[in-house]
């Protein structure tokens, strides 16, 4: 009774009744949670654990060991890469953080004409299929012979971070409260001082989501990298995937794991900084 | 020379602060600059080349032509195609049918703990896909965990055939894109009024039938919207069949990079990866109308 007081719409009504059938299918859709967590959860595990086996054989365990994540260390191919990821994330992030930022303003705290068509361009990037997008940049890049290299990777990164951060930040800018920008102006703060004091200050936690998002995206990114690189710029995905096709090996799930317990932790942080206002919407896009 | 500089700041200021028209553009150019030069651009490029043809060196021949679109209907790429349809079909029903009992499931628990269940949802569904697929590569082929496991314990003698199949595209875009139809499911059932289910078992309607009369119908834009968000990207996939299909089980992503990255056939590539972004647009739309947006 206490879930309902709280207004919490539950099954307590089909509880009362507390028939055979209603106690089977509660059953039942209880059991399809759990085993469907379980699916999504899986495959993580699994390549977690395997990346502690002390074997040379994927899937036999021999006991724990850490020689994959001390191996990854000596690998200057996969350090190269680590560093690319890094150059290729931190710049499209810093770029696309502050263009979508401003983006976002404009979308949000003006009106002018063709904001429908400039909507439509922003969810566009985020709509079309990746090989779609990545064959076409491929097409620019080589007909306005810019060669394929970092630069052509962090370019392409942007065109589909600024999406990405827009949408995160202008769902932080629609849920905030005016009022105080309205007290600041008030009080003789002129416009300038106001954004500077008061509405970038309630945007942060919006920017930062976007920004780490746009993190995680740009360091996870496969297809689109694997389209706009070139010889020498190659990225922790793009290493991941050629060892892949090579033959399995340990090596490969360790640093997976650290690939995924990195993007876990971004994203941990991206999601509760959204969750202050928006908590049933956690992915709006 | 000095208060010249400054009064020419001041009225630049001022000409910005009094016309918002302006503030705007200047927020939005950068932006702009970047999607048009780097999105809309090669986008009109693809759309150009797609009517285009290769000549026989590869080079590109100016005459405008539909002879791309008409080459969808060879039976080579037709079969793809098709396949294309049946897996990205099969990955929205398997999704559905796993997905909603669990964004029903969820929507019923106690409000304190659903967003827990929808962060545990979402966190999977955030780490790098190419690495959650390279998991299933584990798991599934011959040599892999389930195979050891059965065969280890006597069940079967030979390996199943798990891997370098439409089964394993199918579960891997499964488990890639399952969020994405629990998400809005859960969306719709969560703002149900479940007062009705109450009246209808008042009305003596067992929960069987209060669910299919009641719960089910009044969720199906959540379902709908979910669908083709399943959808969308399954038949767009250019991962999974490329890691967990192998060399037999092939799907329209392949081919697209086949034609950019080894038979160097722009125009082709081109009409083809058209051809499925225009499919996407019109599901997308078909998405917004549903109200996928305040979903």
């Amino acid at each position: 009774m206490s879930a309902r007081a709280a207004g919490a719409p539950s099954l307590q009504g089909v509880a009362r009744c507390g028939s055979r059938l209603g106690r089977i299918m509660r059953l039942m859709f209880t059991a399809n949670g759990l085993m469907s967590y379980l699916f999504l959860y899986a495959p993580i595990l699994v390549l977690v654990i395997f990346s502690f086996n002390a074997s040379r054989f994927v899937t036999d365990w021999a006991g724990f060991s850490l020689r994959w994540y001390a191996k990854l260390f000596d690998d200057a191919a996969m350090m190269a890469a680590l560093k690319n990821s890094l150059i290729v994330a931190f710049a499209s992030t810093l770029v696309s953080t502050l263009f979508g930022t401003m983006t976002a303003l404009a979308m949000e705290r003006y009106e002018f004409f063709g904001k429908l068509g400039l909507d439509a361009l922003l969810y566009l990037p985020i709509i079309i299929p990746e090989i779609s997008m990545a064959v076409m940049l491929l097409l620019f890049f080589i007909l306005a012979r810019i060669p394929l290299g970092i630069t052509t990777i962090i370019i392409s990164h942007i065109a589909f971070n600024i999406s990405f951060v827009t949408v995160v930040v202008r769902a932080r800018l629609a849920g905030m409260d005016r009022q105080l920008e309205e007290a600041a102006q008030d009080l003789y703060a002129n416009e300038l001082k106001t954004f500077w004091r008061v509405t970038l200050p309630l945007m942060m936690p919006g920017i930062l989501a976007g920004a780490l998002m746009a993190f995680t995206l740009s360091l996870d990114d496969f297809v689109i990298t694997f389209f706009t690189a070139g010889v020498g710029s190659t990225t922790l995905p793009l290493r991941i995937y050629s060892m892949v096709k090579l033959g399995i090996t340990p090596e490969i799930n360790a640093v997976s794991t650290v690939l995924i317990a990195a993007s876990m932790t971004l994203v941990l942080f991206s999601l509760l900084l959204q969750r202050e206002r928006r908590t049933e919407k956690v992915r709006n896009i | 020379m000095i208060s010249e500089q400054v009064a020419r700041k001041t009225s630049l200021w001022e000409l910005l602060r009094r016309r918002p028209g302006l503030q705007a553009l200047v927020l939005l150019l950068p932006s702009l600059f970047w999607l048009i030069v780097f999105f809309a651009f090669p986008l009109l490029i693809v759309l150009v080349y797609s009517f285009l043809r290769r000549g026989p060196y590869g080079q590109i021949v100016w005459d405008f032509n539909l002879e791309n679109y008409g080459r969808f209907l060879d039976p080579l790429y037709l079969k793809i195609f098709l396949r294309s349809f049946k897996i990205a079909t099969l990955t929205t029903v398997f999704c559905f049918l796993f997905g909603y009992p669990m964004a029903y499931w969820m929507a019923t628990r106690p409000r304190r703990w659903r967003n827990a269940l929808l962060l545990l949802l979402m966190i999977p569904f955030w780490t790098n896909f190419l690495v959650r697929t390279y998991a299933w590569i584990l798991i599934l082929r011959d040599t892999g965990l389930i195979n050891n496991v059965l065969m280890s314990v006597g069940l079967i003698r030979q390996p199943l055939p798990l891997f370098g199949n439409d089964f394993a595209i199918i579960v891997g875009l499964v488990y890639g894109w399952f969020p994405d139809m629990v998400l809005p499911c859960y969306a719709a059932i969560e703002r149900l009024d479940f007062s009705l289910v109450e009246a209808a078992q008042d009305l003596y309607a067992n929960e069987l039938r209060a669910f299919a009369r009641i719960i089910f119908p009044l969720s199906l834009p959540g379902v709908i919207a979910g669908s083709i968000l399943v959808f969308i990207p399954s038949l767009g996939a250019y991962v999974t069949p490329d890691l967990l299909g192998g060399a037999k089980s092939v799907m329209i992503g392949n081919i697209i990079q086949n034609q950019f990255l080894t038979v160097r056939d722009y125009p082709f590539g081109s009409a083809i990866s058209f051809a499925l972004m225009t499919l996407m647009l019109i599901a997308a739309l078909v998405y917004f109308r549903v109200g996928g947006r305040t979903l």
